[in-house]
């Protein structure tokens, strides 16, 4: 931009005294009123060619006394402008902001975000945990034979101990011995089954329950299992890795608490507890294989050991996200799915 | 199951603190899911009497001293019969206790520090009335000279009952014993066992009655005994109040002793009056096709040839091991019993109590499948009690019918490295050695371990890791150590299926879409909303669906996600983007179904969320085309869209998404849901667009092919763009034009960037702004090379479809 007012011109006239040059700069500065004008006072008066600088020059042909006398307070005179330029670039700054400014209070072009399902996040969450110390995540029928969501568990038939599942069948015109699984664990059976060791799988999953629901019992929900079988696997590696998993979903300082439980696949048997608030509060259940299960898949039992767990993702997220009504999770409530 | 300390205390010191007991019996397997405490009061304690004085202003008033075991109190008492060297209840500052001057009976207050006639009183020396554990008032209530300073009251004048979540592999510990036996293994307190001895002055019992097992299979042992000249009555008080104290009802001695017996070592007994058994002839048999039996409850019972009853030659006398029949019930007039003691198959008692809906303690216990031993010590403690209980002459010896004599496990082999392969620690000898006896294991040591002799309570232990699991459960799990898993981590195995069922989440996550999850299970009627072709194949049928709602496993996606956003639009008001990447289940006849992943996502209200400078127009179906165009670019698919039917949709405002590179295989559909289908899910919204994905379809084709992206060298020189005004009929589709447009390699894309109707454009027209954009890679290209290109397309563009450039 053209200097509107080159003032630096005017500084080559001689005699001009420093009582003048300071009025006249005074002047000029309280009229410059944008960054631009400020600027070319600052050459006007101050710069190489500037009429102080040209007034400074010009004292060479005054006597010695009159030079010192007149070189002060010129040079006074400099440190004036100095201080007085500053100001006015601050309040000009400031001022200029006002002029091209916007609104930023105004809310931004978000673009909109989706979300996982609590549900997922918690799998996912839960699988990863898993997937870093070399279980791999794999799926399996949410429809399955009684074969292997019982019998293969060493769970037969007519023994009290299937009253820990209560069982929706499948239609028994059509099918026979057919159910909706109530755990994630005829995964177990089908893994060895399909595969030798060593074994390291997590299962995420639907699961059914002949139940009826209230705030803390729903007759749908996810579970995920996990699997480790391999020569030299000890209750004490089952006591680690759990152990390692309840860190990473719960936080480095949570107690956990091992204690005797009893499911029929797996002895001995497990139920990890986690202190919430001064409660034990269940997440999983777990325990080393159960020889049975191991030959029912054809493993030699006298080789191989291992260890399973299953655990409810919906619990662990009803802890940790303080939600007081399981219900909530397949009711596809935007005002529940939103906040999480 | 409920388990009363006191009770407890009969087999099996407690010198631990009840909390401390409860953990250790939780950790141990048996889970106290609560003390409940009868008689407790906090704050209060015994204490002793160390001096007693005179008030110095009130003669009837004492200056008590008293002992609590953590000080000593000075405490005003107005009781007549306080004196020094008593036990007494000593309520500190702050206990609640009942109020002895309220108007109303069973008010409470709270013992608060006061003067009383100028000296401070430290706490109360309680009367009954005050502890509320009975009426007088008349002077404090003095303890056993050796209760202990300190103990709270509840412990000494209380009852405390554990209430134990017990786990289906040990019906022992339905009996208190074998919770005293855990609660031995863990203090390390010998266990009491209760006594069995009795006399027999009675003639031979084989003289008295006989008994004869038909099913050998289904009675594995039946004991009794006889005792004759007995006196039915009530029980002494201490019977009738253990009883009552786990909630049941006493009747009269002989029933309640084989209750008791029941609940002390977990075999089940029962009673016959010897005088109603016809020839005093017992006989174990199947129940005949439609046999009628009266149950003690006096509901008559219709059996079937699958159920065991207990008979005389005449008559069933009782469901075995379910419940006795009304026919042979003891009463009073009772003088001679037959006790039974026998061990039934638990599978079949099992049966036969759910086909009855007769769930009885009995069964409880017998379905467990009980250990044969068990019944003979029940049949003598029983005996024991009766004689001692009841009076009679028990008949010398025992009727034991024992058909499957030495046909159970009876040992168990356990080597030291077995222990450590499955718990990865060695423990000491003598630590296995004394923790499996305090449990009632005999142990037989020799250099590689032990052979351990079942106990005839413990039906659950049959393999090595049965005893494993009672080592590590008495030592404690804490005392495991922890280690991380160490062998070779195993191979890792593609999962197609679920990998792109992600990835498609993920992207559908990313345009802004919300994940659902919804029940698997509907209707047919509710399914039939959506209007599915009759080529679906049928649904899966549950047999015990939880309601009605759920009858069949779901065959598609589309009614819950039209139902999730209809439910929404009743109560949000922002858009509505929801989906749902699940199964379907679909049943071809035999075996399992087949259970296909599919996505569909809907979309309602508002595009945007309310914004001062986005529009608030009603989302449509180019918002479901949007989400299933990122969707598929993000895997890799290029899609065809093609107009279709479908009678979820509305017809011309569907499309059939095709894949031409795969033979243009169908892999799902995209469109304004008709009308009158969303009518029926009651919206509060105009209108929803939807779109269907078939994974299983898409992953076929990902599997034939290669989708890794291939970089492709860009060009370098430059591209120019020209914008394109058309005039076409309305009729002209958007991909008509670009179609043409990008028969020109040079075009490098084609973007319809305006569309208009109305003003200025004539009835039955539409305006198209089209932005192409020309690259050739090998040339820069000049202004009049693209002018003709221009031409060339607009000329084909006016041939094919009629388009005229707009007038500028």
């Amino acid at each position: 931009m053209p200097l509107p007012n080159d003032q630096g011109v005017q500084a080559i006239q001689t005699g001009e005294s420093v009582e003048e040059l300071k009025a006249a700069a005074v002047a000029s500065l309280d009229s410059a009123d944008s960054i631009e004008l400020l600027e070319s006072w600052r050459v006007g008066f101050m710069g190489r060619k500037g009429r102080l600088t040209a007034l400074l020059r010009g004292l060479g042909s005054l006597d010695i006394e009159e030079r010192k006398i007149a070189g002060a307070s010129a040079n006074k005179l400099r440190s004036e402008l100095e201080l007085l330029f500053e100001e006015r670039v601050n309040q000009s700054k400031s001022s200029e902001a006002l002029v091209g400014s916007i609104d930023i209070s105004l809310p931004g072009r978000r673009p909109s975000l989706g979300g996982l399902h609590p549900s997922t996040q918690m799998i996912r969450e839960i699988t990863q945990a898993f997937n870093e110390m070399g279980f791999q995540t794999i799926e399996g029928p949410e429809v399955e034979l009684e074969k292997y969501n019982f019998d293969m568990l060493n769970i037969p038939a007519d023994h009290p101990a299937r009253d820990q599942w209560d069982t929706i069948w499948v239609d028994d015109d059509t099918h026979n011995d057919i159910l909706l699984r109530t755990h994630t664990s005829p995964m177990q059976a089908r893994t060895m089954e399909a595969n030798d060791p060593p074994i390291r799988v997590v299962v995420p999953g639907k699961c059914y329950r002949y139940e009826s629901t209230d705030a803390t019992h729903e007759w749908h929900f996810n579970q995920v299992e996990g699997l480790a079988v391999d020569e030299g696997i000890t209750f004490a590696d089952l006591k680690g890795t759990l152990y390692e998993f309840a860190r990473r979903i719960f936080g480095p300082h949570r107690k956990v608490r091992f204690r005797c439980d009893f499911f029929p696949f797996v002895e001995p048997g497990v139920d990890m507890s986690i202190d919430w608030n001064g409660k034990w509060i269940e997440i999983l259940g777990a325990g080393m294989v159960h020889p049975k299960v191991l030959e029912n898949a054809g493993y030699d039992s006298t080789k191989y050991t291992g260890f399973a767990f299953g655990m409810g993702p919906e619990r662990i997220s009803m802890l940790r996200n303080e939600i007081t009504d399981i219900r909530h999770f397949f009711s596809n409530d935007l005002r529940f799915l939103t906040q999480f | 199951m409920k388990v009363p300390v006191s009770w407890l205390k009969e087999y099996v010191d407690v010198d631990i603190s009840l909390d401390d007991l409860a953990h250790r019996l939780t950790m141990g397997g048996n889970e106290v899911e609560e003390i409940e405490r009868t008689g407790w009061i906090d704050n209060v304690v015994v204490g002793h009497v160390k001096a007693v004085a005179h008030h110095p202003d009130a003669d009837r008033l004492r200056l008590v001293t008293v002992d609590h075991g953590n000080g000593e109190a000075e405490v005003v008492c107005g009781a007549p019969n306080v004196a020094e060297g008593q036990k007494i209840a000593y309520a500190s500052i702050g206990a609640v206790l009942n109020d002895a001057y309220a108007d109303e009976p069973g008010k409470t207050k709270k013992l608060k520090r006061s003067k009383i006639r100028g000296v401070v009183s430290d706490g109360m020396v309680c009367s009954v009335l005050e502890l509320g554990i009975g009426d007088d008032h008349s002077g404090i209530l003095v303890l056993d000279d050796d209760a202990v300073i300190g103990t709270p009251i509840g412990e000494v004048l209380g009852e405390s009952v554990l209430d134990i979540e017990l786990t289906p592999n040990r019906p022992d510990c339905l009996g208190v014993v074998g919770l005293a036996r855990d609660v031995s293994a863990i203090t390390g307190n010998p266990l009491k066992n209760p006594n069995i001895e009795f006399e027999a002055t009675g003639p031979d019992v084989n003289s008295l009655v006989s008994v004869e097992i038909a099913e050998p299979d289904l009675c594995l042992r039946y004991t009794a005994s006889v005792i004759q000249a007995v006196k039915i009555g009530p029980s002494p008080q201490w019977l009738q109040d253990r009883l009552k104290s786990i909630g049941e009802r006493p009747i009269n001695n002989l029933v309640d002793i084989t209750n008791f017996v029941m609940f002390e070592l977990g075999q089940p007994l029962h009673a016959f009056d010897y005088d109603k058994v016809t020839d005093h002839r017992i006989i174990v048999r199947r129940a005949a096709r439609g046999e009628l039996l009266t149950t003690l409850d006096n509901k008559e019972r219709n059996l079937n040839i699958e159920m065991l009853v207990i008979a005389d030659p005449e008559k069933s006398i009782g469901l075995a091991g379910v419940m006795g029949g009304a026919n042979s019930e003891i009463s009073d007039e009772t003088t001679t019993v037959i006790l039974e003691s026998a061990t039934f198959n638990g599978v079949n008692n099992r049966k036969t109590a759910r086909s009855l809906e007769l769930a009885s303690q009995a069964t409880l216990r017998f379905e467990k499948s009980l250990r044969t031993g068990l019944s003979e010590v029940g049949l003598r403690r029983a005996t024991k009690l009766i004689q001692e209980i009841a009076g009679g002459v028990v008949a010398s010896g025992i009727i034991d019918v024992y058909p499957s004599k030495g046909q159970e496990q009876e040992r168990v082999r356990l080597d030291r490295a077995h222990i450590v392969r499955v718990l990865g620690v060695e423990f000491e000898d003598s630590r296995i050695e004394s923790t499996l006896w305090n449990l009632g294991f005999d142990l037989k040591s020799d250099s590689d371990g032990w052979d351990v002799s079942i106990p005839y309570w413990r039906p659950d232990i049959s393999i090595t890791e049965d005893i494993i699991e009672e080592i590590a459960r008495i030592v404690g799990y804490d005392n495991i150590p922890t280690t991380t898993l160490s062998g070779r981590p195993p191979q890792w195995q593609p999962q197609p299926d679920m990998d792109l069922r992600n990835r498609v989440t993920d992207a559908l996550v990313q345009s802004g879409m919300q994940e659902t999850i919804s029940y698997a299970a509907t209707t047919s009627e509710g399914e039939a909303r959506v209007e599915l072709t009759s080529e679906t194949a049928s649904a899966l049928k549950l047999r015990n669906p939880i309601t009605a709602d759920y009858a069949v496993m779901r065959r598609t996606l589309r009614e819950a996600i039209i139902e999730t956003v209809a439910r929404n639009s009743r109560t949000w008001r922002g858009p509505i983007a929801m989906f749902e990447a699940g199964r379907v289940f679909l049943d071809y006849g035999d075996g399992l179904p087949e259970e296909r992943q599919m996505v569909a996502g809907a979309f309602a209200g508002p595009r945007n969320e309310l914004h001062w400078d986005e529009s608030t127009d009603a989302s449509d179906f180019y918002d479901a085309k949007g989400a299933v165009e990122s969707a598929l670019a993000d895997i890799g698919i290029e899609p065809t869209f093609e107009v279709g039917e479908d009678a979820t949709f509305a017809a011309g405002r569907t499309a059939i998404i095709k894949v031409k590179a795969a033979n243009d295989a169908v892999i799902g559909v995209v469109g304004e849901v008709s009308g009158e289908v969303f009518a029926k899910f009651d919206p509060e919204a105009d209108k929803a667009s939807m779109f269907e994905l078939d994974l299983a379809a898409i992953l076929k084709i990902l599997t034939n092919s290669n989708n890794d992206d291939k970089f492709q060298e860009f060009v370098r020189l430059p591209a120019s763009h020209r914008d394109l005004s058309l005039i076409v009929d309305t009729c002209v589709t958007a991909g008509q034009i670009i179609d043409i447009a990008k028969r020109n390699r040079i075009v490098t894309t084609a973007t319809v960037f305006d569309l208009f109707e109305g003003k200025g454009v004539a009835e039955g027209k539409k305006a198209v702004a089209v932005r192409l954009v020309y690259q050739s890679p090998n040339k820069t290209l000049s202004g009049d090379q693209i002018g003709k290109i221009e031409t060339q397309i607009m000329k084909q563009m006016s041939k094919e479809l009629g388009a005229e450039l707009r007038a500028q």
